[in-house]
């Protein structure tokens, strides 16, 4: 016998069948949800709470009125914060119509990262108000390791993608699936910088992952005040 | 450092008791533990509620346990990965072995992994000739310390800065001797760049899975530090090792239990990355692992399912039932000597290992209730911890001494009017023992009480006495 077999035959004598008993009827419990009041407002109250929270895990935000606004403030942040002018960006079109071009003072590469990039800049498919969290996805046009390997990371969001909790953020997962393609091989829950309190307890931003994370917040959520 | 028995937890706890720096380290995290949590739970209305539904979600997978390994498996393949199922340790680190040998890897990046210290396969690759870098800054300055982690998501907490800045400068012998390693922001800058290195040399990255996710085939890998990801999408190869309770049926089960998850473990809101992985790259993906690899693992589980320890197959390590246990807090996780210290060890290690090797860890406890009150899962830990003593008291594997005790005291208490009378006996001879003063310096057999304080004379007859009196005025 393999070891499946053997595995999946002590697990059916440990809870009384003898072989497999297909799919069992939904659990009592899928049939409500609980979804935590703090993930749940109008756009405007979600927005506050995002950015809220996003501070709280360290995030820094920066606020534009359109996607052609993003390349000038952020060249704008870059100088600064002194982080030069070199940017690696995800190769999705979206940031096409970003305005990241030497133009506003930005040097541009597009594609995967490397060990020597310090700035990248990504899109985000969600911001989630619950926790301050970005959610992203690894694609063609957006490399998973733009989000790990540089030192400073950007992450562009359009307001109107604020949604509450983590279930409406996979909600915009599966729209963006919706033509029955598989889920993306990676989706990450982003919050804030990498940290690590392994030392004393001590709270150390900057470990493996970015030390800073800035978020570029594009447009007003619904009925949310300059 | 030397690895300590669970049979010498005795002598373990003796020594972790006039260690100095261990103390201090251990009182900072109840300290900050008992401040973190109401803080924390205080933003989550529903954080009770949320913890019945993640028991109800565990306890319903782990009746229909099969189904769900095998939806998660075809799930798994389905998306371009691999399965293998592995009874133990042993099958585990040759699985992984073979994997390695095949791709022709030398370097491993390994992110942190509990199940992996269960099988000890650093040593067992390390000893086959690779080289093997721990990725996570404590399971890292461990690896240099040739220690184990004595938290199950805090693995250095025992130690102090000072002792990893001397680590650091044994081990990171190219740089400036004269460099400055006073702050915990310089040893972690040092490891960053350390470890980048190998991030980038790496032929096969290996974590463990948080949870794996049934409906999709995905594993769910939470950190704070980056150090999962990167390991996960820089080697050619991922291999993941989870054992088999990891499984849940779906997404949204997932993002219930870690709304618990980092919450009870560190005191966050959420873990900085949380990331659901499914399959290798894709096609026309840029980046990401060539080759996906899962271990699921039995390694004593589906021994656990079967009877009375089932509940123990809920817990999804956040270590909370560690952090609050005051004889975790008094000793520290070393003493313990299995995998697993605190409260979940006492349980798990005589699972895993043998009650005959880990009798002593279940006596560990004064069963205070505190792991209980703060586990995420509901383990009821002190219920468990009981049941196995009255196993090792049946196998005899306590001290004789006290099992004489056990079974004079079940002879009396089974007898009540004989036992009321000893009572009355008992109680007039420590009266009379503790004369004026009122109290007691010394009382036989219970010199371990005695030691460190007063017992004072009991006063007003026994408690059926007072009982009964009460109940007829």
């Amino acid at each position: 016998m393999s070891a499946r077999d053997d595995i999946l035959s002590r697990i059916r004598a440990a809870t009384g069948r003898t072989e497999s008993s297909g799919a069992p009827p939904p659990p009592e419990y899928a049939n409500t949800v609980l979804i935590p009041a703090r993930a749940t407002g109008t756009p405007g109250e979600l927005a506050a709470r995002f950015i809220d929270m996003a501070a709280e895990a360290a995030a820094t935000i920066g606020r534009v009125d359109a996607p052609g606004d993003v390349g000038p403030a952020i060249a704008a942040w870059l100088a600064a914060e002194g982080l030069g002018t070199d940017l690696i960006a995800a190769p999705d079109p979206a940031l096409d119509a970003w305005g990241l071009t030497a133009g506003n003072g930005l040097t541009v590469r597009r594609g995967i990262a490397t060990g020597d990039d310090t700035v990248s800049v990504t899109p985000s498919v969600a911001g989630i108000a619950e926790t301050g969290s970005l959610l992203v996805t690894a694609g063609p046009g957006t490399p998973y390791t733009l989000n790990f390997l540089p030192e400073t990371h950007i992450a562009v969001l359009h307001a109107d993608r604020i949604v509450g909790g983590y279930e409406d953020a996979w909600a915009m997962v599966r729209q963006h699936n919706e033509k029955g393609a598989a889920l993306p091989r990676t989706v990450t829950l982003i919050t804030g910088p990498s940290r690590s309190s392994d030392i004393e307890r001590t709270v150390t931003i900057g470990v493996h992952g970015p030390k800073r994370l800035h978020i570029v917040l594009v447009g007003k959520a619904d009925g949310e005040e300059t | 450092m030397t690895h300590q028995t669970s049979l010498e937890f005795s002598k373990n706890a003796a020594r972790a008791q006039a260690d100095s720096d261990l103390q201090s380290a251990l009182e900072k995290l109840q300290r900050d533990t008992r401040l973190a949590r109401p803080v924390i739970t205080g933003r989550l209305p529903e954080f009770e509620a949320l913890r019945d539904r993640a028991v109800a979600i565990k306890n319903h997978t782990l009746a229909h346990l099969d189904h769900y390994l095998e939806t998660f498996e075809a799930n798994v393949i389905d998306a371009g990965g691999h399965v293998h199922w592995c009874n133990d340790s042993s099958d585990a680190r040759d699985t992984i072995m073979k994997i390695c040998r095949d791709t022709g890897a030398k370097t491993v990046g390994k992110g942190k992994s509990m199940v992996s210290e269960e099988i000890a396969l650093n040593d067992f690759l390390i000893a086959n000739g690779l080289d093997v870098v721990e990725t996570d800054l404590g399971e890292y300055i461990l690896q240099l310390r040739k220690e184990t982690p004595s938290h199950v998501v805090m693995p250095a907490i025992h130690l102090k800065k000072e002792q990893i800045a001397t680590t650091f400068r044994e081990h990171h012998t190219e740089l400036d001797p004269a460099r400055p390693l006073d702050v915990p922001g310089d040893m972690t800058e040092e490891a960053r760049i350390k470890l980048r290195e190998k991030f980038l040399a790496a032929d096969v990255g290996i974590t463990g899975a948080n949870m794996l996710i049934a409906e999709t085939g995905s594993i769910v890998v939470v950190t704070n530090e980056g150090n999962g990801d990167l390991t996960q999408t820089l080697p050619r190869v991922h291999i993941v090792i989870a054992a088999i309770e990891k499984v849940v049926p779906r997404i949204d089960d997932a993002l219930s239990i870690l709304r618990i998850l980092a919450r009870s473990a560190t005191g966050q809101e959420i873990t900085c990355y949380t990331t659901f992985a499914t399959g290798p790259k894709r096609p026309n993906d840029l980046d990401g692992p060539e080759e996906f690899h899962l271990i699921l693992l039995d390694n004593g589980r589906t021994k656990l399912l079967e009877g009375e320890f089932r509940d123990v197959l809920r817990c999804i390590r956040c270590g909370a039932c560690q952090s609050a246990c005051p004889v975790y807090g008094a000793v520290g996780g070393h003493a313990y000597g299995g995998v697993y210290g605190g409260p979940i060890g006492a349980v798990l290690t005589p699972a895993l290992d043998g009650i005959d090797q880990a009798w002593p860890l279940p006596e560990a406890s004064s069963f205070c209730g505190s792991c209980e009150a703060v586990c995420p899962m509901r383990i009821p830990l002190p219920g468990l911890m009981r049941r196995w003593r009255e196993i090792a008291h049946s196998r005899k594997l306590n001290k004789s001494g006290a099992r004489r005790g056990l079974t004079l005291w079940a002879w009396a208490a089974r007898r009540p009017k004989l036992y009321r009378r000893g009572a009355r006996i008992a109680l007039a001879v420590l009266r009379a023992l503790g004369g004026r003063r009122g109290y007691l310096r010394s009382v036989p057999l219970a010199g371990g009480w005695t030691v460190s304080r007063d017992l004072p004379a009991p006063e007003g007859g026994t408690f059926v006495d007072r009982w009964q009196k009460e109940r007829n005025t």
